[in-house]
């Protein structure tokens, strides 16, 4: 299975080593070369340099034989248009994306797009594990 | 009419400062502090400071009302394209008007589904088409929504089309000839119309046919 990962972060680049540990084919593009470094030295997949927006880029990455796009920029906007375009102009089905404010998170997902909010996962977590605290109820009295 | 301006770039202030004169409420929206303060001086209130893709502040703007037109006028085309199908698809907002900065992005506007969209440099290299033409079809303008495109042809004395009456053409289905200019003079191509060498055409088409219209009026 082929996986086109656009964003070489700290994010893009641990799916990229993950899924290709689990015998998937990946192709990393991030506009930096040395995010390269990022893929550490036993990477044995691709990894193109150039901007996610740019059409014949997404060709040369092999976006016509991908199974899966992960649009993981460090842009909420580029990653929804990225996304849109994997799904709507190359028809790929399994198309996830980063969107980091939970406003337009929504506003995407009510559009049909699988949506990833780090930022809503951080606040309930979060919140979860605040709740989970054992503070002795002494305290919690003023 | 009450507009929402995106970007206070050269071509957002510029855009706002014309409607205000034309005596429309005008809220412009402006993320860079450096440039949000120098606006300030001269739009008061009526410049925001916040980035337009986020919801909140496209509301601060008023876009809930809804206005008569959002401008997506940002240096970011996909900033311009958030803000554009935010404004139009979850606050109603009938028209929106986009900025494309780099002509390679023109796709994902179509694609999307974002019209009518301006690019500084398609209309700039239309002109230079037109001016110094190195091709012998000119693109003179496209009506995306539509899907046609209007180009104009210079017939010459080897054109095979010289010295035929329209009628009598090949024309390729999805191509029609619209009007001819000789000597200064415009005219509707009817049928009976007998092309000359010299003859500046005008022609209304479905893109991709432009090889088949060449041949039939330059054999090119």
């Amino acid at each position: 299975m082929n996986a086109l990962i656009i964003g070489c972060g700290r994010v893009g680049s641990s799916i990229a080593i993950q899924l290709q540990q689990e015998g998937w084919d990946v192709t990393v593009v991030d506009e930096n070369e040395d995010a390269l470094s990022r893929l550490g030295d036993h990477w044995a997949g691709s990894f193109i340099v150039g901007h996610g927006m740019d059409v014949d880029l997404l060709r040369e990455a092999g976006i016509e034989e991908a199974d899966a796009v992960i649009a993981a920029t460090d842009g909420d906007n580029t990653n929804v248009v990225i996304g849109q375009v994997a799904q709507k102009r190359f028809d790929i089905g399994c198309v996830v994306v980063r969107v980091l404010d939970p406003a337009r998170a929504d506003f995407y997902v009510d559009r049909g797009l699988r949506v990833v909010c780090p930022t809503k996962t951080a606040i309930d977590t979060l919140t979860e594990a605040v709740r989970s605290c054992q503070i002795p109820s002494a305290k919690v009295v003023t | 009419m009450y507009a929402v301006v995106a970007g206070g770039g050269k071509v957002g202030a510029n855009v706002a400062r014309s409607l205000l004169r034309l005596g429309h409420e005008v809220t412009l929206i402006e993320q860079r502090r450096d440039r949000f303060e120098r606006l300030e001086e001269e739009f008061e209130h009526q410049v925001q400071r916040g980035d337009a893709t986020e919801l909140h502040v496209l509301e601060r703007a008023g876009v809930a009302r809804p206005p008569d037109l959002v401008l997506a006028l940002t240096g970011d085309d996909e900033d311009n394209l958030v803000i554009a199908q935010i404004a139009k698809e979850k606050y109603g907002v009938e028209k929106v008007i986009s900025r494309v900065n780099d002509p390679r992005n023109q796709a994902h506007f179509d694609l999307l589904g974002i019209a009518p969209t301006v690019c500084a440099t398609s209309s700039i290299m239309a002109l230079v088409e037109h001016e110094v033409p190195e091709h012998d079809l000119i693109h003179l303008l496209e009506l995306r929504q539509e899907n046609l495109e209007i180009v104009e042809v210079q017939i010459d004395r080897d054109s095979p089309s010289a010295g035929k009456h329209i009628e009598a053409l090949d024309l390729p289905d999805g191509a029609r000839l619209i009007s001819v200019m000789r000597a200064g003079h415009a005219e509707i191509a009817v049928g009976s119309t007998q092309l000359e060498a010299g003859d500046q055409v005008l022609a209304i088409l479905e893109p991709g046919k432009e090889d088949e219209l060449r041949r039939v009026l330059l054999r090119r």
